[in-house]
């Protein structure tokens, strides 16, 4: 019994006839391997200790294939497999340059530590609930996002991410968790509509739903239909996936309730993903549209990080001050898009990888303390230095990396922008990116002053010098697995901050490849003609 | 809802509408019907069951958790596209082969095996989300 593929007439007309590669398979491998082992976790839900076992070192995999990927795209440039051996643009085609392959392994390696950090933070409850499960399937979503190369395609992985996310954020289903979820559910499903919305009409207008093939096609479509329009309906739905400032009031509603190993994978990934839409369809797609928008999205950007930064002051809850610098964060990615410059987008780029190891990192370190002097909140807070100096030290060393103070990774993106900003004259886009640098090193200055440098509040102490005959509070011993998430991050956005010459050359990559999309063209249309 | 007559029903109905949801599965890839459609009725026979005689033997009947029998069906669908890598093509490239099956050819293909999946998905999901409705009733 040989498998055999079906005998037709002549098959060179409607399918791809030359062996798929194995490096093509590549694209495919993140996303099955996911959706594989996710499915296998589900079935072995029951299983609470195995889950870790198997979803760790599944994830390992899954930055090693990713990493395989990246290293390929930067060697041989853009890369497509085309789904059922159909053509393009009728078969669904995965397209990756350098920038989907960078994300896509950035994301992988968050979603690592979240799963080496999870196995002390997640229960047993949380685990029968389908933690490992939801992580695999929303990474499933999120590397499908970042690799495909067809923009419905797109639309069905953002529908995958954001029902795993539904899941983790509901795990425990508390009421506060409950509350948080359905802010989160029905904003962001209004989101997705309109990103629907803007598809159906770009079907309606280019009859097709392939990149690449739109690419091709704008420039003869753009003196007759309404791109403009189109345009600025994947800005807002994009906006609002990407938390920009008008609609991004999800974010702040809900990142703050659910177990704090999945407030730290949504503050690493799922912005960052609005942010990596926008970056196709609104420069590699329609740059035109883009430039015409250009003013609209600079002021959107400076109100994003602005706002952000101060609603992060006013905050007394720390997870909820993290969630606003998560916003503040992508009004700096933002101000790339809006100067459209190789340089300004390399330095989006930059920042969308530096923001998803540190948002993640802050989480993380946030979630420890809080194991030490058991809240979040600032007033009540205090203590953590005298209990555990390592992690104030590290958390010290996020914080800097958060505000873009040398020598951790916030440094370089920002030193881009503000230069890119002057290079086109917008000075006061520059002067908004320095300004929300400082009110972020106040920001989280006063966090760390007061829930880290402080003492512990005085009840505390009195309460303990009872217990203890008067001694200073017992360093506190943390689990080690979590330390390892942290320290690997932490490692990190170190390594991106002394040595950044390695990833601004690969954002550079990706800025120029989305800038002058004919590699990706010609990855998918072997002998088009781009334009 | 517990009628006598429905209570006796019920089985029966459930049997011959798993039969025919089997039979939909089968003959979709050629005519109406397939893994999608043939899953909703097999997932209403188990909620028909489930309302007439009480969630507990509808448990009892399909053995494994509902989400397991998705999960399953998931990893089917996902293990049927990655078949093509041997010849290599593309992922979830169709690939088919014949059989001899008392006196008749009979056509087998990835494409069966992924819409068998699809069946699972939609039996495992709505099931488990019927029974779960069920169950909150009675509370």
């Amino acid at each position: 019994m040989a498998i055999t593929s079906e005998p037709l007439k002549d098959l060179s007309v409607a399918m791809v006839t030359e062996p798929v590669t194995m490096a093509q398979w590549l694209l495919i491998a993140p996303v099955v391997w996911c959706l594989l082992v996710g499915a296998v976790l589900l079935m072995l839900r029951k299983h609470t200790w195995l889950q870790p076992l198997i979803a760790i070192p599944a994830l390992a995999v899954l930055c090693l294939l990713d990493g395989l990927l990246l290293a390929h795209v930067m060697v041989s440039g853009p890369l497509t497999m085309t789904m059922g051996s159909w053509l393009p643009p009728f078969g669904i085609s995965f397209t990756t340059d350098s920038l989907g392959a960078l994300f896509a392994l950035t994301s992988a390696l968050v979603a690592l530590a979240a799963g080496v950090f999870g196995r002390t933070d997640v229960d047993d409850t949380g685990r029968r609930y389908g933690f490992y499960p939801f992580v695999l399937l929303m990474m499933a979503g999120v590397s499908g996002a970042f690799l495909t190369g067809d923009i419905f395609n797109l639309y069905v992985w953002f529908e995958v991410l954001l029902i795993a996310s539904f899941g983790l954020l509901v795990l425990g289903s508390e009421r506060a968790q409950l509350d948080g979820g359905a802010k989160y559910a029905f904003l962001n499903l209004i989101a997705t509509t309109l990103f629907l919305v803007a598809t159906g009409y770009l079907y309606g207008l280019f009859g097709t739903l392939n990149m690449a093939d739109i690419i091709v096609k704008a420039p003869e479509l753009r003196s007759s239909a309404p791109l403009m329009t189109l345009v600025t309906l994947y800005l807002l739905a994009f906006g609002m996936k990407a938390a920009a400032f008008p609609v991004n009031f999800w974010l702040p509603a809900s990142y703050h309730t659910p177990r704090l190993v999945v407030s730290a994978l949504f503050a690493g990934l799922l912005t960052k993903v609005g942010i990596y839409a926008l970056l196709r369809t609104l420069v590699m797609l329609f740059p035109f549209e883009r430039t015409g928008l250009a003013d609209i999205i600079a002021i959107v950007a400076a109100a994003t990080m602005l706002s952000g930064v101060i609603g992060a002051l006013a905050q007394n809850d720390i997870r909820r001050s993290l969630g606003f610098l998560i916003i503040s964060g992508i009004g700096v990615m933002l101000a790339g898009l809006a100067l459209g410059s190789a340089a300004g987008l390399s330095g989006t780029v930059f920042y969308a990888v530096h923001s998803m190891v540190v948002m993640a990192a802050l989480y993380f370190a946030v979630g420890l303390a809080a194991r030490i002097n058991g809240g979040f909140t600032l007033s009540a807070g205090g203590g953590i230095y005298q209990a555990h100096a390592g992690l104030a030290f590290v958390t010290l060393a996020l914080f800097f990396s958060v505000a873009g103070l040398p020598p951790f990774s916030g440094l370089w993106p920002k030193v881009i922008l503000v230069k890119a900003s002057l290079d086109v004259g917008a000075w006061w886009l520059a002067a908004a990116i320095l300004v929300t640098g400082i009110l972020t090193t106040v920001t989280v200055g006063r966090i760390w002053a007061l829930a880290y440098w402080r003492p512990a509040p005085v009840d505390d102490l009195t309460r303990s010098a009872s217990e203890h005959d008067a001694e200073p509070p017992q360093p506190v011993r943390l689990p080690r697995g979590a330390i390892a998430a942290l320290a690997g991050l932490l490692l990190l956005t170190t390594a991106f901050g002394v040595w950044p010459e390695p990833l601004i050359r690969l954002s550079q990559d990706a800025a120029i490849g989305l800038l002058d999309p004919s590699a990706y063209v010609l990855s998918v249309f072997p002998g088009e003609v781009p334009r | 809802m517990r009628t006598v007559i429905f209570r006796t029903v019920a089985p029966y109905l459930t049997s011959l509408m798993v039969l025919f949801s089997i039979f939909v599965l089968l003959r979709g890839h050629n005519e109406p019907g397939g893994g999608f459609i043939g899953g909703l009725i097999a997932a209403s026979a188990f909620a028909i069951y489930g309302i007439a005689c009480g969630v507990a033997p509808v448990r009892r009947a399909i053995h494994f958790h509902p989400m397991a029998i998705a999960a399953f069906g998931l990893f089917l669908s996902g293990m049927a596209g990655v078949l093509s890598i041997f010849v290599s093509r593309s992922y979830m490239s169709g690939l088919w082969t014949s059989v001899h099956f008392f006196g008749n050819w009979i056509d087998l293909s990835t494409v069966l095996i992924f819409d068998i999946g699809v069946y699972l998905v939609v039996v495992g999901a709505i099931t488990s989300i019927a029974l779960a409705l069920e169950e909150r009733d009675r509370d």
